[in-house]
């Protein structure tokens, strides 16, 4: 599904080199956890694989089912089947929800080459989807992501998936800001997603997540590389003794 | 994301250019000599077949205005106008007053057939339209056509021509004409004065509320001609009255002069809700033609607890040059102005508002939302001032300024004068570009970098389109992302 | 276009029948100074007094406000020493600082600490002006390099760090009299200065002066500006900063105003090199029928520059506050940072405060904003005050004290920032 191969990436002014040599595979249907220390580079690898400006790729490719995405645009790499989750969604003034939800899903059926979505069809998908996560009709009517909490803004993230239906979720560190009730929501939401079409990159500092997004195999990150990948029980591993050993292994 | 959708489609079909009102009609037209002289002022009179005093108030404005200088304090800049280069009157050839459209030029109604306005009032009332509104179609110098008068007269509202109430309701117009925007105002209120050819008058008897929307269209079609339209709306007490303005114009390669004066009263308890939507031709993307805007929009809370608010969508034009005022005369009055002004290309955007405050307890609310692309320069230049008697004056201003792409400028100028000591004003102002941030997360969500900043854009005029009528705003909301055109790179 | 001879006005007539002695009299024969003096004089009669008509004095009309000119303090009577002097306002008075003296706008050596300056700290005085590049079409200027008498030059020279202050001390005196003080500051790279301007003179005495000061700064200098206008009540006081920073600056300047019966104290500040990061601030406390304008133009250049500015103004009695603030962002100047804020109290209904905030930007790339708000004191404060037994003016002087001291809160150095509370403080207890 996705390929990762020796990724080296700068921030584009050249200042600083983030990711050094990053190799990494996830296969279909499989949820990899990615673990590490602050600073390790797993925003930098969230924002990279999704396209995000700013970053120069001095090295490497990602594939996905086979294919170079790293020459795509983000539109492109979303349309392609790339969803990240974001760690802080951004707040867009002024636009309804419903209607950036309603731009979003008929933006990737055009790019399937498929009719637009009937309004009436729409709105019961998305009050299907918004009822499963508990999401109220009002915060649909209000700007995107306006004066929503932590979780709200989560729980967003999670709504955009399932209505995108994507083949790669990338979640980056989407337990920072929640409480053990939104966790348990948000983590609902994602497992009901899981297929083995689909695949999903869990980003994270710390091993809570991981006990309800049960992964299936566990990543550690220091200094811009994978320096060990195990079974999930890697991450009680790192819970119990943490990075240290990793940080200093890895300088 | 309707409109988005449908407006990148637009613009896609529109190949280089993007103003689709740019077409041109082909009529027999009656002009005057070109030239601006008192005769051409005594012209204008006797074709509109005005009685005596209204050319002795155009003559006196035509001779003070000879003695008045352009003003230069606006941040615009053109090659200087030569008013003897103009014509000053031109009207298609037809009946003086047409009792119905069957009497108007097919041309006429095929034109405004394909602006989208509506002037068959039984399309109308067949559902063609979501809603009933009341149109006075004004054609380079003349109001072509009034729908609704009848219906509109039943309730006692005069919606008509300002040359058929010059004839019709000579006291209405003799006692408000120039009572809000004086003689000589300032220079192309002064001009007006003197060689106004048409535009619309509003009377709202007392507690009456307008059963439908008014609104005139105004279209200049002709070449090298001036428009100088003039509206008058009073709303007696307790009365209230919507009124829709909106505006295109051909492309052409020459500059064409507008110099509108819009005068608007409100008595004790009345509500005035003006709104426009201005799309003249802006001119080409090197800045060749397109319209000079110059024009005095005022109004006059004259009585208490009365209520005008101006909601003003400008995308169009070459200079636009605009500040649709409030005078807030009568205690407890309040004046609001909620302005979107898109600028691409070679555009020049000086505009703005003037909140008075005069009376007691009177509240005035400033919503500016200009957005600058390509090599444009857009200002907003707004004042608001509270005089002595003016004992718990309020105002909120938030003006908000959003630049795309390095090449134009965004600039904001308020002038904020307190003497009293219960008044409070509260005034801010931003200017930043897009968030890249914003962006991008649109992006990540399959929109395209075109589509992410439309409703990016819809987004940050939010809180002004929501002010107009639905219709209005739709169409507002199309026409700002076809503005925007080619501004993303 | 037809040319319209202006008529004079008293003081326009004044100042043009003054210079051609003035002149005559000038002890030193520099042709390239006697030039540019000739030059702005010239400068000044084509252009007469501002007007309201004239943009940046919109506010400010010297033409009708400004009446009478007393002739330029001569030469001669400068050493004098003047019994008749005004004394330094006793906040600042106890100020531990290098003194620079100034009497009736000449450099008094005696006075000053001169001898017992700092390494690195050099003070000398130059006959003429040096060219004022850009600021010749201001009217108020061109007056000031025409009967500029003597120029003050401060030289701090590259990498010294001064922690106690420089205190320009410009003291006026004797019959009314006009005074043209003129000042550089040139601060080397690396260097640090705080330099505490202060002017003053006798109520009642309808004296005017008309000063510039000019600031180079090296790059990576830190400077801290903080100017006390403490004129007395019939004084006219115009004051010019011009300022051109380099790369990596620190720069704070602060204006401090509760005297003169006209004010105008105008900022140019061109920020010509990167990652610098500006301050300015002020606090104006005026009551009667004081006129003070405070007229800020920050001009971004060049990219990733920060400026910040706090204006507080408290107007009693019929006076009128003038705040112009103009944010510049030049094509290339993308990362900008600007934000400016305007804040006044209006504590009567005589009183007048005329704000405009502008913001003039050509880059895209840009966070830039300005605030400005008018109101009287918050009146549920000032009630939860007194029902905690404080009486109403001493709930208003509380009040008012925290609002002004939000602007003087900016100053950077300790013991002028706790000077200017102590500023506040008396002024508030005059008014009560």
């Amino acid at each position: 599904m996705l390929e990762i191969k020796n990724l080296h990436v700068a921030i584009e002014d050249g200042s600083k080199k983030i990711l050094n040599g990053l190799t990494l595979t996830v296969h279909r249907g499989e949820v990899a956890a990615i673990m590490g220390p602050n600073g390790s580079g797993k925003s930098t690898l969230s924002y990279v694989i999704a396209g995000k400006p700013g970053y120069e790729i001095l090295d490497g490719e990602i594939l996905l089912e086979g294919e170079n995405i790293l020459e795509m645009e983000p539109d492109q790499r979303s349309a392609a089947g790339v969803f990240l989750a974001f760690q802080y969604p951004l707040e867009i003034p002024g636009v309804a929800t419903m209607t950036f939800l309603k731009a979003a899903m008929n933006a990737h059926l055009r790019a399937a080459g498929s009719d637009e979505i009937k309004t009436p069809d729409f709105m019961k998908r998305v009050r299907k989807a918004a009822d499963d996560l508990g999401i109220s009709q009002d915060m649909l009517k209000r700007g995107l992501n306006v004066g929503f909490s932590g979780g709200e803004k989560k729980r967003m993230e999670i709504l955009q998936m399932a209505l995108l239906e994507p083949r790669i979720c990338i979640l980056d560190e989407t337990d920072s800001g929640l409480d053990i009730d939104a966790l348990k929501v948000v983590s609902e939401g994602v497992n009901k997603l899981r297929s083995a079409d689909r695949s999903f990159l869990v980003i994270t500092h710390y091993q809570r997540l991981l006990n309800y997004i049960v992964p299936d195999t566990v990543h550690v990150m220091s200094k811009g590389r994978v320096v060990k990948s195990g079974g999930k029980e890697l991450a009680l591993e790192l819970e119990a003794n943490g990075y240290a050993d990793y940080v200093s292994d890895a300088a | 994301m309707v409109a988005v959708k449908e407006t990148v489609e637009q613009v896609r079909a529109l190949d280089v250019d993007q103003y689709k009102y740019g077409f041109s009609t082909e009529l027999e037209v009656d002009k005057a000599p070109k030239g601006l002289s008192e005769d051409i002022v005594r012209f204008i009179s006797a074709k509109k077949g005005e009685p005596e005093w209204m050319l002795e108030w155009r003559l006196d404005a035509y001779r003070r205005w000879l003695t008045m200088t352009e003003p230069n304090w606006a941040r615009v800049s053109y090659p200087k106008i030569d008013f003897n280069d103009s014509y000053y009157y031109a009207a298609p050839k037809m009946n003086a007053s047409p009792k119905s459209l069957d009497e108007v030029d097919p041309a006429i109604l095929d034109a405004y057939k394909k602006l989208g306005i509506p002037l068959r009032e039984q399309e109308i009332l067949a559902g063609v339209q979501t809603s009933k509104i009341a149109v006075d179609a004004v054609f380079d110098s003349v109001s072509v056509v009034t729908t609704f008068k009848e219906e509109l007269k039943k309730v006692g509202v005069i919606f008509c021509s300002i040359s058929d109430a010059i004839k019709e309701h000579p006291e209405l117009v003799r006692k408000y004409l120039g009572s809000v925007v004086p003689v000589t105002d300032n220079y192309y209120a002064t001009l007006n004065c003197a060689v106004f050819t048409d535009g619309s008058f509003v009377y709202i008897p007392e507690g009456v509320r307008c059963p439908m929307e008014l609104s005139t269209y105004f279209r200049i079609n002709e070449k090298n001609t001036g428009q100088f339209e003039r509206t008058l709306i009073i709303a007696e007490k307790g009365s209230y009255v919507s009124y829709l303005e909106g505006c295109t114009a051909p492309q052409r390669d020459e500059n064409q002069l507008h110099a509108a004066v819009v005068e608007l009263v409100t008595m004790d308890d009345a509500e005035i809700k003006y709104s426009t939507v201005q799309n003249w031709y802006p001119g080409d993307s090197e800045g060749k033609g397109g319209i000079y805007n110059f024009v005095t929009k005022r109004g006059d809370c004259r009585g208490a607890n009365s209520k005008i608010s101006w909601t003003q969508v400008e995308t169009g034009s070459a200079i636009t040059w605009k500040y649709p005022s409030c005078i807030l005369r009568g205690d407890g009055s309040r004046g609001e102005f909620y302005s979107i002004a898109v600028s691409n290309g070679m555009q020049q955007v000086d505009s703005g508002t003037k909140m008075i405050h005069l009376g007691k307890n009177t509240t005035s609310r400033i919503i500016s939302k200009g957005i600058s692309a390509g090599r444009s320069q857009n200002t907003y230049r707004g004042q608001v001032s509270a005089h002595k008697k003016a004992t718990n004056a309020r105002n909120f201003t938030n003006c908000d300024s959003l630049l795309i792409g390095e090449t134009c400028g965004a600039h904001t100028v308020p002038y904020l004068e307190s003497k009293n000591s219960s008044a409070m004003f509260e005034h801010e102002a931003t200017t930043s570009k897009i968030s890249e941030d914003q962006l991008f997360y649109c992006r990540q969500r399959g929109l395209s970098a075109e589509e992410a900043t439309a409703l990016i854009v819809n987004g940050f005029v939010k809180d002004v389109l929501q002010q107009l009528p639905m219709e209005f705003a739709v169409e507002a909301q199309k026409l700002i992302s076809i503005s925007l055109e080619g501004s993303v790179g | 276009m037809t040319i319209i001879t202006p008529i004079r006005t008293q003081a326009e007539a004044a100042y043009i029948s003054q210079f051609p002695a003035f002149e005559a009299g000038l002890t030193t024969r520099d042709p390239a100074g006697l030039k540019l003096r000739r030059a702005a004089f010239e400068r000044f009669v084509a252009l007469g007094l501002p007007h309201r008509r004239i943009e940046p004095y919109h506010y400010t009309d010297v033409r009708a406000l400004l009446r009478e000119v007393a002739g330029p303090a001569v030469h001669a009577k400068h050493t004098v020493a003047l019994p008749e002097m005004a004394v330094l306002p006793s906040a600042l008075s106890a100020l531990e600082a290098f003194k620079i003296v100034l009497v009736n706008g000449v450099l008094d050596r005696a006075r000053s600490d001169l001898g017992r300056l700092p390494e690195g700290v050099k003070v000398h005085e130059e006959a003429e002006p040096a060219v004022d590049g850009g600021l010749a079409d201001d009217p108020m200027i061109a007056l000031n390099t025409a009967f500029m008498t003597g120029r003050v030059v401060i030289t701090i020279e590259a990498g010294i760090k001064l922690d106690t202050p420089l205190h320009l001390q410009s003291m006026i005196g004797g019959a009314a009299v006009a005074v043209y003080p003129r000042v550089t500051l040139e601060v080397g790279k690396g260097a640090a200065v705080t330099l505490v301007e202060s002017h003053f003179g006798p109520d009642g005495v309808a004296y005017q002066n008309n000063s510039l000061v000019e600031i180079v700064a090296g790059d990576d200098a830190k400077i801290d500006l903080v100017r006390v206008n403490a004129h007395g009540k019939a004084a006219a006081d115009f004051s010019t900063l011009a300022v051109t920073l380099g790369a990596s600056n620190v720069f704070n300047a602060h204006s401090f105003v509760t005297g003169g019966a006209l004010s105008r104290h105008q900022v140019f500040l061109r920020l010509e090199g990167e990652h610098s990061v500006v301050t300015l601030s002020g606090a104006m406390l005026l009551n009667a029928r004081q006129h003070a304008d405070t007229t800020l133009v920050v001009d971004h250049a060049v990219p990733n520059c920060q400026s910040r500015e706090h204006f507080a103004h408290v107007l009693d009695g019929e006076a009128t506050g003038v705040f112009q603030g103009k944010i510049i962002v030049r094509p290339l100047a993308q990362k900008t940072d600007g934000k400016m804020m305007s804040r006044a109290v209006v504590l009567t209904d005589g009183a007048t405060m005329n704000n405009k905030p502008e913001l003039e930007i050509f880059a895209d790339d840009v966070q830039c904003g300005h605030g400005a708000t008018v109101g009287a004191l918050d009146e549920d404060l000032l009630f939860y005050l007194q029902a905690r037994g404080l009486p109403k003016t001493e709930a208003e002087a509380l009040m008012l004290q925290a609002f002004a001291g939000e602007a003087v809160a900016m100053i950077a150095h300790d013991g002028v920032r706790e000077a200017l509370d102590g500023a506040i403080d008396a002024w508030l207890k005059e008014r009560a």
